[in-house]
């Protein structure tokens, strides 16, 4: 078997493991590897064609391939960096060794000393929620109809039908009309979208595109090709209301119902998970509950701004590198930070006191459901760390918040973050 | 004029059964066609049943349904490695709740018992739990038979087809029988889109029609109803939730609502049963899903519902005398019907093989042996099934083994191209993932669908909006609307 040894390995070349390849390679890592299993780097950037990435970044608007690109000359810029396309890991192993295939080189086995989990995330499908009806041709995932039309060049179908508000929908609802396609409507079973606001107003209201909230899609129809799909109000419990159905005649149905980060490997491995982020749980320095190993960016849970993601990706980055050079040091204490009142996620799980380290913790949280006027508390044995008023909060937006590190100095063995009215 | 041509025998339905007998003629110096209305085999009740291979202890005693059973379930173990199939001897369990269900496991094990089934046993409780530790605390017992299985239905159809087809027999897709010719009585050929095959017999297999079929040569001795069953699969990240099939002390009307894996490391619940006038009808219902799963949840109270990745419906084809029709038509000279194969089906075909042969002897069709006759299909490269050592061999001989395209099974470029040019290749997206399991994985082909697609267009020279995912009308992709903005990509 072809044989490889590296510092630290990055399994995945999205925007989180192209940001974390860069920085372990900044932060000392001598030998850096980027395993992609596309034919190119970039990840689910690459078909995102539409402009609003970088923003915080890079302070200006850029399109998917255009964000993409500005890390891919980053990593080419770097001699120790080597990358692997049309690659798949076919196995991690907990001594580090990886073992992984492609066309040219066959089966490669590849050591490590720091393994960067960079997976991303993949898209709950019609099975996992169960619509009913009959299997036509014509229903798709948003994401990969997006494929289909931004990089391959073709129609997934003529009139659309989309179910689901996610941001992935949203911006495909407007890819379909500019490609001349007829947008029925887009249904959403909770009462509010999950998609950023920006996206529900430039994809959808911009182009005349109804939005019906708290409905659903009770069948799909149709034998060789859909011809149609059965909606319905909900009630409150989500279960549809008898005698508000209706019927919408279209050639496709395209759903954005949910991303799952795409975390075989780490749970091959063992490694601890977060039921409420179907990631692992990590530290603040993307490390996971088994050394050497760190996640980041949609792996570790699912993101709305790809900024974000790369910032996780540096730090998983920065750390591999000095776990890989035996710099991590003491482990310190551990806190763990817990979600409740209103708050469904928070990012690290825990944290890790580590001596002599200045830097804030940066937690990001999501919140159950849309709230006005609310104070994000974090705090611990009952003494309040930080707050942060919120004129609005939503769990389709990711709320960001840096714990300064004398905060964290005062604190025991937890902390919980709430919403307070 | 039109294409006309000379077959010894035309078998009409390219199912379980249908490439069953081709299977079966093949051991014969005959000209055999099979002819199939869809573009690939098995797209009826073959691609959507229980995927059971039953020990045979349901059917009453001097049944078809009984003596099939049995039979078939005998000669698959021999099959099994002649042509390569997707077969485990699981074993089964019948569970009773309660002792009046503990009666009925008592009657199934007699019945059994004369049917000729090994290894019947009454099993207590707490052998029960420990064969199955997810079953419902409230199970008192169960009849275990060792000779219960599961099996992989397509692939069984395919193999036989493929083993037909390599010993003479013609298989012929999207060739459905417009009408059939009956003259003074006696069949005399096939009409087809593809031509007129003249035929002094003709196989009546055709599933879920053929009571129609039957009656375009003049016979209606038989109708077809059509009874819905719907599933729903797990994912694989499941694991061992059952190890043996397990069913609930079946009713009258059916053998219930059970939970069983897949020889694929799947499980899968269902299935329910509605009757149906609508041979076309295959959608599931949410309340026919909602009834699954209650029942489901019966037997295994944690079935992980969050874990579901696909549901499907599938057509049982009974016939109105309640057991297998397997026999010379009395009204048309020449006709054999092989038809209402419901359950155990799968398990009959090859039985049912046989039979139909013997009666085509009877009928006095002259049965030289095949000398040639090959038993063995050749083995399928699956790559992640190899070790390391035959995946590098794989990978030097040919690089596309290299490149995994579907990342949920790990399904190489190498597996799908010769899954096209193989005999009775796919020509069909779903005939791609029932040959490869490409899209069967918990991302149902999101990631994998285009890719397929696209080597589907190559490999067949076809457009990618040629290519279609199941039915002649199932087309995926369209160009994009002229005048629009064009994006070019490089595949």
């Amino acid at each position: 078997m072809h044989e490889e040894i590296f510092d630290v390995v990055i399994i995945g070349g999205g925007p989180a493991g192209l940001a974390a390849a860069v920085s372990a390679s900044d932060n000392g890592a001598a030998r850096v590897l980027v395993i992609e299993r596309d034919r190119e780097l970039g990840g689910i950037l690459q078909q995102c064609i539409h402009n609003g990435f970088g923003l915080h970044r890079f302070k200006e608007e850029l399109t998917g391939p255009g964000y993409a690109l500005r890390y891919i000359k980053m990593v080419e810029a770097r001699s120790n960096i080597t990358v692997m396309l049309d690659t798949m890991v076919l196995a991690v192993a907990a001594d580090k060794t990886i073992v992984a295939v492609n066309s040219r080189d066959g089966m490669i086995k590849i050591t490590a000393k720091a393994v960067i989990f960079t997976m991303g995330c993949r898209e709950r499908t019609r099975g996992a929620i169960r619509i009913p009806g009959s299997r036509p041709a014509g229903v798709f995932t948003a994401g990969a109809a997006q494929r289909m039309v931004n990089m391959e060049g073709y129609l997934p179908g003529k009139k659309v039908v989309i179910l689901g508000s996610g941001d992935i929908g949203l911006i495909m609802a407007r890819r379909m009309s500019l490609e001349g396609t007829r947008v029925e409507a887009v249904l959403e079973i909770m009462a509010y979208s999950n998609g950023l606001t920006r996206n529900v107003v430039q994809c959808l209201e911009d182009y005349n595109i109804p939005l019906y909230l708290s409905h659903t899609i009770l069948a799909v129809h149709g034998n060789g090709r859909v011809t149609g799909v059965t909606c319905a109000k909900v009630d409150a419990a989500m279960r549809p209301i008898a005698g508000t159905e209706f019927y919408l005649e279209c050639d496709c149905l395209l759903l954005s119902v949910g991303l799952i980060p795409e975390n075989e490997l780490s749970r091959e491995l063992g490694i601890e998970m977060d039921g409420r982020t179907s990631g692992p749980v990590v530290d603040q320095l993307r490390q996971t509950g088994l050394p050497g190993f760190f996640a980041a960016g949609n792996v570790v849970h699912v993101h709305d701004l790809v900024d974000f993601v790369s910032e996780e990706g540096e730090i998983a980055g920065k750390y591999a590198a000095w776990h890989a050079n035996g710099k991590m040091g003491d482990c310190g204490c551990l806190i763990t930070v817990k979600a409740a009142n209103g708050v469904r996620t928070a990012v690290p799980q825990v944290i890790r006191a580590v001596s002599g380290n200045t830097e804030p913790v940066r937690l990001y949280m999501r919140v159950e459901k849309p709230e006005k006027n609310v104070t994000l508390a974090i705090l611990s044995d009952g003494q309040v760390l930080l707050e942060r008023k919120l004129r609005v909060a939503k769990p389709g937006e990711m709320i960001v918040v840096d714990l300064p590190v004398e905060n964290i100095k005062k604190i025991g063995d937890d902390i919980t973050v709430v919403l307070k009215h | 004029m039109e294409n006309s041509w000379k077959a010894d025998v035309v078998i009409i339905g390219g199912g379980i059964v249908g490439a069953a007998i081709a299977r079966e003629l093949g051991k014969y110096k005959l000209d055999t066609v099979l002819l199939e209305r869809y573009p690939d085999l098995a797209m009826g009740t073959t691609k959507a049943n229980s995927a059971i291979l039953h020990a045979g202890f349901d059917a009453p005693e001097g049944s078809l349904k009984a003596l099939l059973n049995v039979r078939g379930n005998e000669l698959y173990r021999q099959l099994k490695h002649e042509l390569g199939l997707e077969l485990d001897l699981t074993g089964s369990l019948v569970v009773a709740t309660n002792n009046e269900e503990m009666d009925v496991l008592a009657e199934l094990k007699v019945r059994g018992q004369k049917n000729g089934v090994e290894g019947l046993k009454i099993i207590g409780r707490e052998e029960a739990l420990t064969r199955e530790p997810n079953l419902s605390a409230e199970v008192v017992g169960a009849l275990y038979a060792p000779t219960g299985g599961i099996m992989w239905p397509f692939g069984a159809a395919l193999a036989f087809a493929e083993n037909a087809v390599q010993n003479g027999v013609e298989v012929r897709i999207n060739c459905p029988v417009t009408k059939i010719e009956v003259i003074e009585g006696k069949v005399t050929g096939v009409y087809t889109p593809d031509g007129f095959i003249a035929a002094k017999y003709i196989i009546n297999a055709a599933g879920i029609e053929a009571d129609n079929v039957s009656r375009l040569a003049g016979d209606d001795s038989f109708t077809i109803k059509p009874r819905k069953g719907e599933y729903i699969l797990f994912d694989k990240a499941v694991g061992n939730l059952v190890k043996t099939i397990v069913f609930p002390t079946p009713s009258k009307v059916s053998k219930g609502i059970l939970v069983a894996p897949t020889v694929h490391g799947n499980v899968f619940i269902g299935p329910n049963a509605t009757d149906s006038d609508d041979k076309g009808d295959l959608a599931t219902t949410g309340r026919g899903l909602a009834e699954i799963v209650a029942r489901a949840q019966k037997l295994v109270p944690n079935i992980p519902l969050t874990s579901s990745i696909t549901q499907f419906a599938g057509l049982r084809a009974a016939a109105d005398c309640g057991d297998f029709v397997i026999r010379a038509s009395n009204l048309t000279k020449g006709l054999v019907h092989a038809a209402g194969i419901q359950s155990p089906g799968l398990t009959a075909a090859p039985a049912i093989g046989e039979m139909v042969v013997g009666i085509l002897g009877e009928l006095g069709l002259e049965l030289k042996p095949n000398t040639n006759f090959n038993p063995v299909n050749p083995p399928k490269l699956v790559f992640s099934q190899l070790d390391d050592e035959a995946k590098m061999t794989a990978i030097k001989e040919n690089p596309l083994y290299g490149r995994i395209i579907c990342r949920c099974e790990t399904v190489t470029e190498g597996e799908i191209v010769a899954a096209i040019h193989s005999l009775c290749g796919a020509r069909t997206v779903d005939g791609v993932k029932r040959r490869t399991r490409a899209g069967m994985g918990r991302c149902q082909g999101g990631f994998c669908g285009p890719r397929v697609t696209a080597i589907l267009a190559r490999e067949l020279n076809i457009p990618i909006t040629a290519v279609i995912k199941d039915t002649a009308d199932s087309q995926l992709f369209f160009n994009k609307i002229p005048g629009s903005c064009e994006v070019t990509g490089d595949a």
